[in-house]
């Protein structure tokens, strides 16, 4: 993780595919998949910021998720707000939020602050699902409106979604790769390593812990959002539970913590791996992903923590190289 | 001369146990002092009162004449005054160049300025070839190194050193002795604590000498070789008739 | 009034086999520093344990008692032994993931085997209820709490009055010191996990008394174990003990206060105060 990598070919080759890909596969199911995929790469890169970067593990991002889904739906609902600017909304109640519960917790250890976020997680999914201010459990429907992008609807096609999704992995990478090369980005690998050091060459830790989680907060919400106008119905169950957290950081940690592709990767094999065995085992799969993921997890950690990207370094290692 | 860094009655209690005892001393500017005392003295809770990882009981720090006791180790490093661990605590999966970077980057808000500055360090202390192993794999030698290279990069006006001679062989001691020598004359002031007599009897202006939390001595190398107390805490009441 | 106390003593009833679950969690924390996110998926093994050991041997849960808490020893070990001991080394993340990616596939492989439904153990020795003053208790919960009592005073005994058990609190206290006095602390380790997910068997086993099997039924007790954890002090059995009644009393209480939806939110909440203004717990090592 010490080389910074230069842009241009790996964002090409990204936009390229991203470009192929619905051309090659033009059914709906596909530009679903394909949503899904760029959805839970964003959502992972902006996870990465926080968990792969600054080293805060959280297993609560979720929250921020449904901040972000349950402010724009409630403003456009009650004030009628155009979906664009309660996705702004809902990105900077996400980063208070991130803050707020930042300056208690970043002083946690480890795993006291990976429970901690597991608790803030379930508080919030609780909370939520007995709110019936903001529908309870019965959730909240968004109105159905003409096809356009002003009012973030599309019903003809899901290929607007499936650009709108590019363009929110898109937003996460740049900040990803803006953070890796400047101050912030050094600092936070600097605070991952070794907070006390840290502290020894003024780096202000709170700070910039608190710098990452704003900034991956509002990037999570923002896809709140989008999947709140995707799917145009939320709840507490379908956006708070603690199951989205953890498919969050794992799209994270299977590519890589700490790598801006890193979470492309993940959800690469994360999403599809779940569609295939809800094909292969009907439902939702009874467990059967499940039980990949949680074996990949334990075997990425025993044998390779650095995810599939490690992975991917230490087989070019392997390889010979040129003369 | 005015006292660039100054200890008042500093006091600290730490689980149970009285480190620091009312310490008192200054130190001048562009001086070396060297912070002398056996294992156990309370030199390194010292370091830690006097550069915010610890909050003194009593006492008071001053620093270019403010009173910064208390003030957290981050913001005293942006004051200029800068410490290095007795375990060394470089970031062990970065480069040697961005271990320094993250010191430049204190002074240089720009990656790329920080970039060329912390070159320059690693260029004064001998590391300019190793810039891009990474600080894992360089030896304990070099790692030192790089600790008091990073520490350079911040541009202290006070460094303080916490036992960089220990683990070193003879000539990677007389290369360290040699680059606090240069320090000094670049106009930084350094606080060596050290338990190794001849590694800082030549090298200090000044020595305070530090027994089971207590200053027992604050003098010239030369006087406090001949101080019968500090003898005493050193070697034992038994060497005080042969001094 | 009467409410009251009722609720207050199926709170503690609860609150016992709470408290030995947490001591197993608290006794492998405390001794090498891990934090088993797959605890409550432990749980869920023994539980489903016991239960097949009704439907399919047509053993009563408290006769196969024993046997669940061999069973998830041996399985504590051999989680150490595979997953936990190639992390050690590994960073701190490293170790989180192993135990959170154990409890997911664990998880899975429950939902994917058993399917999602509800099992639940039918006629047992412990059936009724009964009545001490204006508080009636139903038996099967009164037994279970009586069996964690037992054995959590045999967990006490063990590491109070044996030679073993105070090797397993002198790698706890200082890995080492211990290892100076001759104490292979690799064998501690995996003795914790032994004991440690001994206990979590024996808690299973007893709540399966009466309480409902499914394959996420780990989800909440496992949580629930952390914040008893938290609140009784990292690393303290007895610590874990008290906040265990504590914290069933608690969600009991609160159940009855607000909406029963929130009966563990309240819980929730009392852990991140506690995490807040004494992040040692009561009667954890500052």
């Amino acid at each position: 993780m010490s080389v910074v990598p230069r842009p241009g070919l790996p964002v090409i080759a990204l936009v390229a595919a991203a470009l192929v890909y619905p051309l090659a596969f033009g059914s709906p199911a596909a530009i679903n998949v394909g949503v899904l995929i760029l959805l839970f790469a964003a959502l992972g890169t902006a996870w990465n910021l926080l968990g792969g970067y600054a080293g805060q593990i959280s297993f609560g991002h979720a929250v921020f998720f449904g901040i972000g889904a349950y402010t724009s739906t409630v403003l456009l609902k009650e004030a009628g707000l155009s979906p664009w600017l309660g996705m702004l909304a809902g990105a900077a109640l996400a980063a208070l939020a991130a803050v707020l519960l930042g300056v208690p917790t970043f002083r946690l250890a480890g795993h006291y602050f990976a429970i901690a976020t597991i608790v803030i997680g379930e508080i919030a999914h609780t909370v939520v699902r007995n709110l019936d201010a903001i529908g309870g459990a019965r959730g909240l429907f968004l109105p159905i409106l003409p096809t356009s992008l002003v009012n973030y609807q599309f019903h003809n096609s899901r290929l607007p979604y499936y650009g709108i999704a590019f363009g929110l992995y898109a937003l996460a990478l740049a900040a990803t790769l803006m953070v890796e090369r400047r101050r912030i980005g050094y600092y936070l690998r600097a605070i991952r390593e070794d907070p006390t050091a840290s502290r020894s060459v003024g780096v202000s830790v709170l700070q910039y812990k608190l710098a990452a989680a704003a900034l991956s907060a509002a990037l999570t919400a923002i896809c709140g959002t989008f999947y709140a106008q995707y799917v145009l119905f939320i709840d507490s169950d379908s956006v708070f539970p603690l199951s989205l957290s953890i498919l969050i950081a794992l799209t994270a940690i299977l590519g890589g913590a700490g790598r801006a592709y890193g979470p492309l990767l993940g959800a690469g094999v994360l999403v599809p791996l779940s569609e295939i065995t809800r094909i292969a085992f009907g439902g939702t799969g009874r467990g059967a992903d499940l039980v990949i993921y949680g074996a990949l997890i334990v075997l990425i950690s025993v044998a390779q923590p650095g995810g599939i990207a490690a992975l991917g370094d230490a087989l070019r290692r392997r390889l010979p190289q040129p003369a | 001369m005015t006292a660039l860094l100054e200890i008042e009655g500093l006091t600290k209690h730490f689980g149970g146990v009285l480190a620091n005892d009312n310490v008192s001393f200054g130190v001048a500017e562009g001086e070396i002092l060297g912070l002398l005392g056996p294992n156990g003295a309370g030199k390194t809770t010292l370091f830690n009162c006097i550069t915010g990882f610890l909050r003194p009981d009593r006492g008071r720090v001053r620093f270019a004449g403010v009173d910064v006791t208390g003030r957290s180790a981050s913001r005293l490093a942006r004051d200029g005054l800068v410490r290095t661990f007795q375990i060394v605590r470089v970031f062990p999966d970065l480069s040697a160049l961005e271990n320094v970077v993250i010191g430049a980057l204190l002074r240089h808000g720009r990656v790329s300025a920080a970039r060329r500055r912390a070159l320059e360090v690693l260029e004064d202390v001998g590391l300019a070839a190793r810039s891009n192993v990474r600080a894992r794999d360089l030896t304990t030698a070099e790692r030192k190194r790089l600790e008091v290279a990073r520490a350079l990069a911040t541009d202290p006006r006070a460094l303080l050193l916490d036992e960089a001679m220990s683990g070193l062989n003879p000539r990677e001691v007389a290369e360290a002795v040699a680059l606090v020598r240069r320090l000094r004359e670049r106009g930084v002031t350094i606080v060596l604590v050290e338990h190794v007599l001849e590694v800082v009897m030549p090298l200090a202006d000044r020595v305070v000498v530090l027994q089971e939390g207590r200053a027992i001595a604050d003098a010239t190398p030369a006087a406090v070789s001949r101080d019968p107390a500090v003898i005493e805490a050193y070697l034992g009441p038994q060497f005080i008739e042969r001094a | 009034m009467e409410i009251v106390a009722q609720t207050v003593a199926s709170g503690v009833l609860l609150g016992l086999i709470l408290a030995l679950s947490a001591a197993g969690l608290t006794l492998i924390w405390g001794v090498m520093d891990i934090v088993n996110f797959a605890h409550g998926d432990f749980l869920m093994l023994g539980m489903y344990a016991s239960f097949f050991a009704w439907a399919v041997l047509g053993l009563d849960p408290l006769l196969a008692l024993p046997g669940v808490v061999a069973a998830l020893g041996l399985f504590g070990v051999v989680v150490y032994l595979g997953v936990i001991r190639p992390v050690l080394r590994g960073s701190v993340l490293a170790q989180i993931f192993a135990t959170f990616g154990l409890g997911i596939l664990l998880r899975g492989v429950a939902q994917f085997v058993f399917t999602a439904d509800y099992r639940q153990i039918g006629d047992t020795m412990a059936t009724g209820s009964f009545a001490v003053g204006p508080v009636h208790l139903g038996l099967p919960q009164t037994i279970a709490a009586l069996g964690a009592l037992i054995v959590s005073g045999l967990l006490f005994a063990l590491l109070d009055r044996t030679t073993v058990g105070t090797a397993l609190r002198a790698t706890a206290e200082d890995r080492r010191a211990a290892e100076l006095m001759g104490i292979d602390t690799r064998r501690m380790f995996a003795l914790a996990w032994a004991v440690g997910a001994g206990c979590v068997g024996a808690a299973a086993g007893l709540l399966a008394i009466y309480f409902p099997i499914f394959p996420d039924v780990g989800a909440v007790f496992g949580l629930l174990a952390f914040v008893t954890v938290a609140l009784g002090g990292f690393g303290s059995v007895g610590g874990a003990m008290l906040a265990g009644v504590l914290i069933g009393v608690v969600t009991s209480v609160a159940g009855l206060i607000f909406d029963p939806a929130y009966k563990f939110t309240v819980a929730y909440l009392l852990y991140l105060v506690v995490l807040v203004i004494r992040p040692q717990g009561l009667l954890g090592r500052a």
